[in-house]
């Protein structure tokens, strides 16, 4: 497989690439239900769980830099922070005894309900 | 531009919770007729399928940076989504009910991304003033020392209290498998991935890092996302460490008392 130098922009939930010299992207990745994994030395891969053979790879230009990226990675997904939220009003829930996305109107949503069902 | 369709599709049927599904008609391009469409809202994206049966949507619509909002139109229950730029196009749907409108107008509105972090950094500092006290804590993460009280029988006791930490286990997005750290609860009935989820235990997951406000969307050339060096893992390390010294000075000054 050839490398090809991208420019690589993550934004929400989706992972941009580029041509470097171009200012639309040639196409995007979404990042849900993922999954991110060290590869050998500057390298890492994406992989998804439909389709877990195929490993989309990137190598950066350092150790660090491919650390820095792992990390964002694996928090950028919609579903992380969903969980992420439900965690976080659940302990403070238990904390307190009062639900805090009460004050936000938001606490009977669906999707933010500890046993999430199919709709 | 190319997309991960396959896992487009993936996400859009699998049975993560969609926030809102429901029929909706949705106007064609050239403003003319309506067609009725089986309509599915999972986190920040608005898929929609020719029949609610269909196994693959036919269209997605991305829900940031748009605006929602009623139309003045003949046809009743209409509403759209609207995005700044001049290449884009605006989404007129109509709903069946006055009910199902309200309905979706409330979900599309809070469906981005960005509202959703938001919610999560309001909570996750709610969160830490709860455990480390209003003053310094982990504002910015410097931990001002002041702020905290050291205390022999503290020591023990706090690392248990933080949430579960982001340990080398390796991770999926968006499918936690995490340690089973002691101490830390699991949401009752927290459902997993729903079919794909391998653990039989679903956990939570830990806090995500803190990141700078000034950062809400990365990007910059070749560089990684520029989030908050402390991460939980981080921040534990450090307030252990300096812990760890003024547990030493005690234990020393007990053994030698002052002249």
């Amino acid at each position: 497989a050839v490398l090809k130098k991208r420019l690589v922009k993550l934004v929400v939930n989706f992972l941009f690439y580029f041509r470097t010299d171009e200012a639309e992207p040639i196409g995007a990745l979404l990042l849900e239900h993922c999954r991110i994994t060290k590869e050998e030395e500057n390298v890492f891969s994406i992989s998804f769980i439909e389709e877990p053979e195929r490993k989309y790879c990137f190598e950066c230009d350092s150790e660090e830099q491919c650390q820095e990226w792992i990390e964002a990675l694996k928090r950028a997904s919609y579903e992380f922070m969903r969980r992420s939220l439900i965690f976080y009003r659940n302990e403070i829930q238990k904390m307190t005894g009062k639900d805090p996305l009460e004050q936000y109107g938001i606490s009977e949503e669906a999707r933010f309900q500890l046993g999430t069902h199919k709709q | 531009m190319k997309l991960n369709e396959r896992s487009l599709a993936f996400y859009a049927t699998c049975d993560s919770p969609a926030d809102n599904a429901g029929f909706l008609y949705k106007r064609g391009e050239r403003h003319t007729a309506y067609h009725r469409r089986w309509f599915v809202l999972k986190g920040n994206m608005l898929f929609y399928f020719e029949e609610r049966e269909s196994r693959e949507p036919v269209g997605v619509i991305v829900l940031e940076g748009c605006t929602v909002e009623l139309c003045d139109s003949a046809e009743e229950f209409t509403f759209a989504i609207r995005f700044g730029g001049t290449k884009s196009r605006t989404y007129v749907l109509a709903a069946e009910s006055q009910a199902a409108m309200e309905s979706w107008v409330k979900s599309l509105s809070r469906a981005s991304f960005n509202y959703m972090r938001l919610v999560v950094r309001e909570l996750e500092k709610q969160l830490e003033e709860m455990r480390w006290g209003p003053a310094g804590g982990c504002g910015g993460c410097q931990g001002s020392p002041s702020s905290w009280k050291p205390k022999p029988s503290g020591l023990e006791q706090s690392p248990e209290r933080l949430p579960a930490l982001p340990a080398v286990v390796p991770k999926e997005n968006g499918c936690a498998v995490w340690n089973n750290v002691p101490g830390a609860d699991r949401p009752p009935n927290a459902s997993g991935c729903g079919g794909h989820d391998r653990e039989g235990n679903p956990r939570p997951p830990p806090p995500p890092p803190r990141r700078q406000a000034s950062n809400s969307e990365a990007g910059s050339t070749g560089a990684a996302v520029a989030e908050s060096p402390s991460t939980f893992c981080q921040l534990h390390e450090r307030y252990g460490q300096e812990v760890a010294r003024l547990r030493q000075d005690w234990l020393e000054r007990r053994r030698s008392p002052w002249p």
